[in-house]
C-alpha cells in the first residue's frame, strides 16, 4: 500500500443542495485497477471528474503521484480520460484523433505515425488510421478513444462508463481487452461503472459508493464475501436477508438465533458493523445454501422447507424456498450439474447451509 | 412472384402520385415566383428594347456592354467588395455573440437571448436604414453626441452618404441571421469534445482552434453564404445612406429597369451579376468542403 497514485483526503464537493461528495477518503495504488461503483447519484462521476481536472472540490487535498493538482487544470494533469460518449472528434480522422494529444509533444511526423500505429494496433484498429471517424462502429469508436488516451501514456486512466453503450458481447470482450491492456502497460486504471458484475470481473479493487460517501473499498471477493453494510450487501449480487438475534457473545465469535435456520455460530469478522443492539439481519448468498438431492449427505446444519417458485437457466436454477418461520422466500441457486433434477413446485426442499458464509447485520 | 411485383409497382406508382400531388403546391409556387421571372429576365438579357418597345431577337450586346463599360465594372466591383467586407464584418462580429449565448448563457435563457437577437425584425427594413440616417447624419444622434463631450469640433462627415454607411446599415441588418446559424452550429458541438481536448492536453485557446471552430464551420459557411448573397443585390441600402458614391450594382440595374428604359441591359447586369455570385459561392463552398462532410 505504500506506492500510492492517487491521493484523496476529505474531498467535498456540493451543487446547490445536493453534496455531491461528501468527505470522501481514499488511496489508489500505482499499477491497480480500481473502480468506482454505485447507483447512479451516488457521487462517482464527480469524482471521477474531479480526479481528471473537470471539476474543482470544495474542500480536502486531491494528490496525484504526490503532487497536489489543486491549482492545476485538465490539460496539466498526468490522467487521460475514455470518455461515456468516447468524444471522437467527428472532424478527424481516425489517426488524426490518436494523434491530438501528440502535438505537444513536438514528434517528427514519422515518429508520430509510428506511434499512432503502433497505438491502434495496441487496441485491435491497426491501419484504419486513414479511415473518417463516424465510419467507425461503436465499439471502434471505444477502442479509437482508448488509443488516443493510452498513447499519451497517463500514470493514470480514467475510464467513464467505457463500455455502457456497447452489446453484450462486445461488453465482455472489451472487457478482458482493457484487462490486458492494463496488466500490460502498468497503468493504473480507474473506472466508473454502476455495473457491480463488471467491477467484480474487472477491477483489483472497488470502491462502493452511496450518496456521496464511500461505502467500502475491498477486494472484489471481500466485496462480495465480507460486505461491511447491509446496503453494500444488497447492492452487490443478490442476498437473502434473514431475521437473526444475537443470543451470546464469547470474545471474537458470537451466537445468533437465526430464524427457520437455528442456532449460528460466527466470528468476529462476520459482524462488520459489530452487534449493536440484539436484533438484526444476516445476509446469507443464494450459492451459499445448497438443496440436497436423495442420496447426499447431510452435513449438521439442514433445515427443510418448500420450493415455492423456481426459474430455470440451462447451467443454473433459482429456486425460491420457504422456511418454516419465513414470511418471505429464500433464493438459492443450484448449478445442474450432472445427475442433479429440478424440483417441481410445492416439492419438499431439504436445504443445507454453512454459517460460516453468513454475514450479520446489525 | 409475377403477382407481387405487379403488385408493388401499382403500389409504387400510387405512392409516386401522393408523392406528385403532395409537392404540387410548393412545386406551382416555386415555378410562378421563381423559375418564371428568373427565365424571363435570363430571355430579356438576349433583346433588345427602343424607348418602351422591347424587341424579341438574340443579341449579347448587353452582355458586352456589361461587362465592357467602365462603370457597370465600377459598380460591380464595389458592389463585390462591399458585399465580401459586410460578410466579414458581420460573420466575425456575429460569432463572438453566438458563442456567448451558446456556451455561457444559461440553458434556460437561450431562448430569451436568441428571441433579443432578432428583435430588429420587428420594424421594418427601412425604418431601421432611416434610423441609420438619424444616427450617422450631420446633425446626427453620434456627430452631435460627440460635439458635445467636446471629441471633435466639427461633425464628421465620412459617416453618411458614401461606402461606410452602407457596409455598416447592412452589417448590422444581417448579424441575426449570422448570429442563427453559427449559434445552430455551436449548439450542436459536443461538450465532451471540448473536455476531451483538454484532457488530451489542450489549453481553452488551442481547444478552440482545433475544435470548437472547425465544428462550428458548417454554421459560419452559412452565415457567410446568407450574408454575402443577398447583399450583393441589395439596392434599398445604398440608394438611402449610400450618396453618389456609394452605390452599388443593384441601383444600376433598377436605373436601367425603370428609368432608363433598357431592360435588357439591366437584365444582362443582373444576370451577370447572379453568375458572378454563384460562381463565388461554389468557389467558397469548394474551399470549405473538408469542414462540411463528415459531420452527423
Amino acid at each position: 500500500m505504500s506506492d500510492t497514485i492517487i491521493s484523496l483526503r476529505s474531498i467535498s464537493k456540493r451543487y446547490g443542495a445536493v453534496l455531491a461528495l461528501d468527505d470522501v477518503s481514499a488511496e489508489i495504488v500505482r499499477g491497480e485497477f480500481f473502480s468506482l461503483l454505485g447507483p447512479s447519484g451516488c457521487g462517482k462521476t464527480t469524482l471521477l471528474r474531479a480526479i481528471a481536472g473537470f471539476e474543482e472540490p470544495d474542500a480536502g487535498v486531491l494528490q496525484i503521484d504526490g503532487q497536489n493538482m489543486a491549482e492545476v487544470p485538465a490539460n496539466r494533469r498526468p490522467t487521460n480520460m475514455v470518455f461515456q460518449s468516447y468524444a471522437i472528434f467527428p472532424h478527424l480522422s481516425v489517426g488524426e484523433n490518436v494523434a491530438f494529444g501528440l502535438r505537444r509533444r513536438g514528434l517528427s511526423r514519422a515518429e508520430t505515425a509510428r506511434k499512432v500505429g503502433a497505438a491502434l494496433e495496441m487496441v485491435g484498429l491497426a491501419g484504419l488510421e486513414a479511415r473518417a471517424s463516424h465510419a467507425l462502429s461503436g465499439g471502434q469508436r471505444q477502442r479509437g478513444a482508448l488509443a488516443r488516451a493510452l498513447i499519451l501514456e497517463p500514470k493514470v486512466l480514467l475510464l467513464d462508463e467505457p463500455l455502457s453503450a456497447l452489446d453484450k458481447k462486445m461488453r465482455n470482450q472489451m472487457q478482458e481487452e482493457l484487462r490486458r491492456l492494463q496488466r500490460h502497460g502498468g497503468i493504473t486504471f480507474i473506472l466508473r461503472t454502476h455495473d457491480q458484475e463488471e467491477a467484480l470481473i474487472m477491477s483489483d479493487r472497488i470502491a462502493v459508493m452511496f450518496d456521496g460517501r464511500i461505502a467500502q473499498i475491498a477486494t472484489p471477493q471481500t466485496l462480495y464475501r465480507r460486505p461491511s453494510t447491509r446496503r453494500v450487501a444488497d447492492f452487490i449480487g443478490s442476498m437473502n436477508f434473514v431475521p437473526a438475534r444475537v443470543v451470546s457473545e464469547q470474545g471474537a465469535a458470537y451466537e445468533l438465533e437465526v430464524t427457520g435456520f437455528g442456532r449460528a455460530p460466527i466470528s468476529h469478522e462476520q459482524a462488520p458493523e459489530g452487534v449493536s443492539g440484539r436484533n438484526g439481519v444476516v445476509g446469507i448468498r443464494p450459492e451459499t445454501l445448497t438443496i440436497l438431492f436423495g442420496a447426499e449427505a447431510a452435513g449438521p446444519h439442514v433445515v427443510t422447507g418448500v420450493v415455492d417458485d423456481l426459474v430455470y437457466y440451462g447451467d443454473m436454477t433459482y429456486y425460491d424456498v420457504r422456511l418454516p418461520g419465513h414470511e418471505e422466500a429464500l433464493r438459492i441457486s443450484m448449478r445442474n450439474t450432472a445427475g442433479r433434477r429440478v424440483l417441481e413446485r410445492g416439492a419438499e426442499a431439504r436445504v443445507a447451509w454453512s454459517p460460516e458464509t453468513f454475514v450479520y447485520f446489525p | 412472384m409475377a403477382d407481387t411485383s405487379a403488385g408493388e409497382r401499382a403500389s409504387r406508382r400510387r405512392e409516386a402520385v401522393r408523392g406528385f400531388s403532395l409537392v404540387s403546391p410548393p412545386l406551382l409556387y416555386a415555378l410562378l415566383l421563381l423559375a418564371a421571372p428568373l427565365s424571363a429576365v435570363v430571355v430579356i438579357s438576349f433583346w433588345t428594347q427602343d424607348y418602351l418597345t422591347l424587341t424579341p431577337g438574340f443579341t449579347l450586346d448587353n452582355y458586352e456592354q456589361a461587362l465592357t463599360r467602365p462603370v457597370f465594372q465600377t459598380l460591380l466591383s464595389r458592389s463585390l467588395g462591399v458585399a465580401l467586407l459586410v460578410t466579414a464584418v458581420t460573420v466575425v462580429l456575429a460569432f463572438p455573440v453566438a458563442y456567448y449565448v451558446s456556451f455561457h448563457v444559461r440553458p434556460e435563457r437561450k431562448a430569451l437571448w436568441i428571441f433579443l437577437i432578432t428583435i430588429p425584425f420587428w420594424t421594418s427594413y427601412l425604418l431601421r436604414v432611416f434610423l441609420w440616417r438619424v444616427i450617422l447624419g450631420y446633425n446626427g444622434v453620434l456627430n452631435t453626441g460627440l460635439l458635445g463631450i467636446g471629441v471633435i469640433d466639427e461633425p464628421l462627415t465620412f459617416l453618411l452618404y458614401n461606402v461606410n454607411a452602407v457596409i455598416i446599415t447592412l452589417a448590422h441588418a444581417w448579424a441575426p441571421f449570422a448570429i442563427l446559424p453559427i449559434f445552430v452550429a455551436l449548439e450542436k458541438i459536443d461538450r465532451s469534445l471540448l473536455e476531451a481536448s483538454h484532457d488530451l492536453g489542450e489549453s481553452r485557446v488551442r481547444t478552440f482552434l482545433r475544435v470548437t471552430l472547425p465544428l462550428a464551420m458548417p454554421g459560419v459557411v452559412a452565415a457567410v453564404l446568407i450574408v454575402f448573397i443577398p447583399t450583393i443585390g441589395d439596392y434599398v441600402t445604398p440608394s438611402l445612406v449610400g450618396g453618389s458614391s456609394g452605390q452599388l450594382i443593384a441601383n444600376m440595374i433598377q436605373v436601367q429597369f425603370l428609368r432608363l428604359n433598357n431592360a435588357p441591359l439591366g437584365a444582362a447586369l443582373a444576370v451577370t451579376t447572379m453568375l458572378i455570385v454563384g460562381a463565388m459561392s461554389v468557389l467558397f463552398l469548394l474551399f470549405t468542403r473538408r469542414y462540411l462532410r463528415g459531420q452527423q
